[in-house]
């Protein structure tokens, strides 16, 4: 909760038991938030509450610390040795306990998509397989019915079920997105985590992935990083819009999609927003 | 309004792409003219009973059979001690130590000083540790851990290239998928990494078969057929050496020897390249080529 290296300051406070497993209610508590690389504050005191089961779109322009926000939501950050975070992330639904100490087990529960497609280049069973049985599932059966639940989910099933023995790596740039959100989901996240997911891909696979963005939020939680404010309105259900203020990120606005876009409340926010 | 466009010939460009061809054609004849004499002259020696019997007559007569067995003993055994040691130390410069760090730096400069080292210099190294510190006198084995000195370096630095190669993209997916550092290492990383870590070991290996001057040192002149790791073997490259100066009327012998060790590079080559298909394939699941 103070200062100092990413992997111990982001402590997550005893949260409420009962609430675990839950599908209803819950959010996630960022507070006071500051990410620094080498003593350079990229963004600064963010608190925001990210509401579950529904999609949160962080906006703004390039480099005021979207990214490097979302990666402290799973600690990504912790691969950077220079980078140190201050602040506190809580996920209320969650054994606080638990994923504070065991980064793996933290990420586990929060998948993540990136923005370029990065299967490994093995089979595309492999890249689901691979996964599962690293977290101690070894059953073939549980394995083949994940593996199918994963890849009908992303709609990718009927594409490549008489091929999972072929490299991922001849599958088109949609395709191979979508496998990397069924290897995130087969290990049944209950938060995904998007970096500009469509920023590589054409605009008929942006839209499968809009659609799933939008049939995932049901039972998951996400939240999107995006440049294009055309997909944050069509699939955000709160917006976060972030602005470089004297060189260092902030947050300058957040609430409901409708209303930050129809009824901006920060100057900066309504001229960002006409580019909308 | 229908323009003509006069085709010109642009004689600096016409001139500057006959100097690329003539550069290249060069380069290759300087490639090819070795191998041309070396094989003019000993395809004729070579045959199954060459590389099936023992020499005699100092070489000029037989053929090479124990050279090849010593030759392939001090090989392996120099790939066996320096494999696990140049993978570990690829592994604490690209995973363990901090990139930029002291720790990293020193490795890589300690690295990149030993590879520059003359191999006589190794030689002298082994003979003074291997052969007579460890007792080991003139053996394969003093030969084979010389040469383990001498390709460390190499292997090493080609091994952490690879490793590095292998896109952080697939390093950060695999941490991102909750999986832990030695996991997205051996499971992710090494497979990415196989094909330029087999390229380096053929790198070591080609290194390995062409020395002359550290098994003149450690591993002796013995001709004999070995049975032990600790007798005195000689391998093909000294027997090419020798024959071609030391022995005279052994060229013919010579340039069959030499043939046979280009072979000997050909076929060991292909065996990694092989080896390492079938390991990529089934650490990564594929039946098909990826594309």
């Amino acid at each position: 909760m103070s200062d100092g290296h990413s992997s111990t300051v982001l402590e997550r406070p005893a949260s409420d038991a009962s609430c675990a497993n839950s599908l209803a209610g819950g959010y996630i508590e960022i507070e006071n938030l500051s990410v620094s690389y080498d003593n350079c504050t990229v963004v600064e005191r963010v608190s925001l509450r990210v509401q579950r089961n529904s999609v949160t779109a962080l906006i703004g322009p390039s480099g005021c610390g979207k990214s490097s926000l979302l990666y402290c939501l799973n600690r990504l950050n912790d691969l950077v040795p220079c980078c140190s975070v201050a602040g506190s992330v809580n996920f209320s639904w969650m054994d606080a306990k638990l994923l504070g100490k065991n980064a793996t087990q933290l990420r586990r529960q929060v998948g993540m998509l990136f923005q370029r497609p990065n299967p490994f280049p093995f089979s595309i069973r492999k890249n689901l397989e691979f996964a599962l049985k690293q977290h101690g599932i070894k059953a073939r059966t549980e394995i083949s019915n994940r593996i199918e639940c994963a890849l009908r989910e992303v709609g990718l099933w009927e594409e490549v079920h008489d091929r999972l023995d072929s490299s991922a790596m001849a599958l088109s740039g949609g395709q191979q997105q979508r496998l990397c959100l069924a290897r995130a989901l087969v290990l049944d996240p209950d938060v995904l985590l998007m970096d500009e997911p469509c920023s590589a891909l054409d605009p008929i696979s942006t839209e499968k992935i809009e659609t799933l963005i939008r049939g995932l939020s049901k039972r998951r939680t996400i939240v999107l990083v995006t440049h294009s404010l055309s997909q944050a309105r069509r699939v955000a259900d709160q917006v976060a819009v972030f602005w470089k203020v004297d060189g260092v990120g902030k947050l300058i606005e957040c609430g409901k999609a409708t209303d930050v876009f129809d009824r901006p409340q920060h100057p900066l926010t309504q001229t960002y927003l006409k580019f909308a | 309004m229908k323009q003509v466009v006069a085709l010109q010939l642009d004689y600096r460009d016409l001139a500057w792409t006959g100097l690329m061809y003539g550069l290249t054609l060069a380069a290759f004849a300087v490639l090819l003219w070795p191998l041309f004499t070396v094989f003019s002259n000993g395809l004729q020696v070579l045959s199954w009973e060459f590389l099936f019997t023992r020499p005699t007559d100092a070489g000029r007569s037989g053929g090479i059979a124990p050279i090849l067995v010593s030759t392939l003993a001090i090989v392996l055994t120099s790939l066996a001690a320096a494999l696990p040691l140049a993978f570990g130390a690829a592994v604490m410069l690209t995973e363990g130590f901090d990139p930029e760090g002291w720790a990293a730096r020193v490795l890589r400069c300690s690295l990149d000083i030993l590879g520059g080292i003359p191999s006589v210099v190794f030689g002298l190294f082994g003979l003074s540790f291997f052969c007579r510190q460890l007792d080991l006198g003139y053996s394969i084995l003093a030969g084979g851990l010389t040469l383990a000195c001498m390709i460390l370096p190499t292997l090493a630095r080609s091994m952490a290239f690879s490793l590095e190669s292998a896109a952080s993209a697939h390093r950060v997916g695999g941490t991102a998928l909750g999986l832990s550092r030695q996991s997205v290492l051996w499971h992710v990383l090494v497979p990415v990494a196989l094909p330029g870590i087999c390229a380096g070991i053929v790198l070591a290996l080609t290194r390995a078969l062409a020395e002359t001057a550290v098994l003149l040192f450690t591993s002796g002149y013995s001709d004999r057929m070995p049975e032990s790791l600790l007798d005195s073997g000689r391998s093909i490259s000294v027997h090419i050496y020798d024959l071609s100066t030391n022995v005279p009327g052994g060229n013919s012998n010579a340039y069959g020897s030499a043939v046979a060790l280009l072979l000997l590079l050909a076929v060991l080559s292909f065996s990694v390249h092989i080896i390492t298909r079938w390991m990529q394939r089934s650490m990564t699941g594929t039946t098909t080529r990826s594309h």
